[in-house]
């Protein structure tokens, strides 16, 4: 496949190698000379020195047959702006945007961006999944909407132990897909009651995270 | 009408005056308080500091409540993402746009932002006053002249 990166900074590098390992074509676009000069002495000719928020420079890096653009730069406003203009002036079928402030997931979606990397959130989960002590885990946003699926534990000091699902109180076009209760799998019905111990698989639009934990975790 | 201003360099801080001495309830964002100077000793208005992109500052400066909002920094980028979030999220009814790449201002323009370029602007303006076609700018000079002498009597 062909993909177009733009950013040649760490992350841009380090993804370029990797899916030039994988066996892929790619093209990095990177504003910055020293850097460019810093990719194509590593990787050979995949690198065009200029700016990738530039339609024309885009098409100069061949955007119109990529299968993907993917925009990595540090800055959100130019991935975003990278991205838009990938899919309006080239037409590419598939864009992916690093955001940089976690808080520009929801941004990006709201304009047209669906797919986002944030490494911010990746770290966080990575991190929350480790902690023992935290019954919330954020497991990972689904693909191509506005939910992620969330598991959580009922603990013994929280405001959930004895409740019934339905009167966790979760909010709107949230979904409880499954408690497990000593490893096996409960029907999520309203009236079950949860006890201490219980994990729920709960899908969420994720702007509503907050609020799920809330209920979940107080 | 409550108008908010995303960037106050010298264009920002130059609206800013004008609309503020119009009457209209004026809040100014900016990353950079030192940037606040550029405002006539007269704003009556309000300085917010934070990112003009950013949601939650959007918030802070009233957005709902608000009729239209400039986007005005230095980045043509940081700009079309403060009027998207401020058009596409928040519902704002008057949203304009600095660009000062031609390309992108057109692009998005055909996108329903209303964008200005100051690039196609003064430079279509300055060959006009070169090749002696007054028309095309006499309003706006005039215009303009005027509040620039009345900014230096002030």
């Amino acid at each position: 496949m062909y993909f177009v990166i733009a950013g040649g900074g760490e992350v841009g590098f380090h993804l370029a190698k990797a899916l030039l390992e994988a066996g892929h074509e790619i093209m990095v676009i990177e504003s910055d000379r020293r850097r460019a000069q810093f990719i194509e002495e590593n990787l050979g000719s995949v690198v065009l020195n200029a700016p990738a928020d530039e339609g024309r420079f885009q098409v100069e890096a061949g955007c119109q047959r990529a299968d993907a653009v993917i925009a990595v730069t540090g800055e959100d406003p130019a991935n975003l702006v990278i991205c838009q203009l990938a899919k309006w002036k080239s037409k590419v079928p598939r864009v992916i945007a690093r955001v940089n402030d976690p808080k520009n997931e929801i941004v990006f979606k709201a304009l047209g961006i669906d797919e986002t990397i944030s490494s911010t959130r990746v770290l966080m989960s990575v991190i929350e999944q480790e902690l023992p002590s935290s019954g919330f885990l954020p497991l990972m946003p689904l693909t191509g909407s506005h939910l992620e699926l969330i598991e959580a534990e009922i603990g013994p000091n929280g405001p959930s132990a004895g409740k019934t699902v339905h009167a966790l109180g979760l909010p709107r076009g949230t979904a409880v897909g499954g408690v497990v209760r000593n490893g096996s799998v409960l029907h999520a019905d309203e009236d079950l009651r949860l006890e201490v111990g219980d994990r729920l698989v709960i899908l969420a639009p994720t702007k509503d995270e907050a609020e799920v934990r809330k209920a979940l975790a107080g | 009408m409550k108008i908010v201003i995303v960037g106050c360099g010298r264009v920002g801080s130059f609206l800013a005056g004008l609309l503020d001495s119009g009457g209209h309830d004026v809040t100014v964002i900016d990353l950079e308080r030192v940037s606040f100077k550029y405002l006539p000793a007269s704003f009556k208005g309000t300085t917010l500091l934070g990112n003009g992109t950013d949601l939650e500052v959007q918030r802070q400066a009233g957005i709902d409540k608000t009729d239209a909002l400039f986007a005005l920094t230095q980045g043509d980028n940081r700009n079309l993402m403060a009027a998207q979030v401020a058009k596409e999220i928040f519902g704002v009814k008057h949203v304009i746009c600095k660009v000062n790449d031609p390309i992108r201002a057109n692009t998005y323009r055909q996108h329903g932002i209303v964008t200005v370029s100051r690039t196609s602007i003064l430079g279509t303006l300055l060959e006009a006053m070169l090749m002696g076609d007054p028309e095309v700018g006499k309003v706006l000079v005039e215009k303009a002249r005027a509040n620039e002498a009345e900014l230096a009597g002030a």
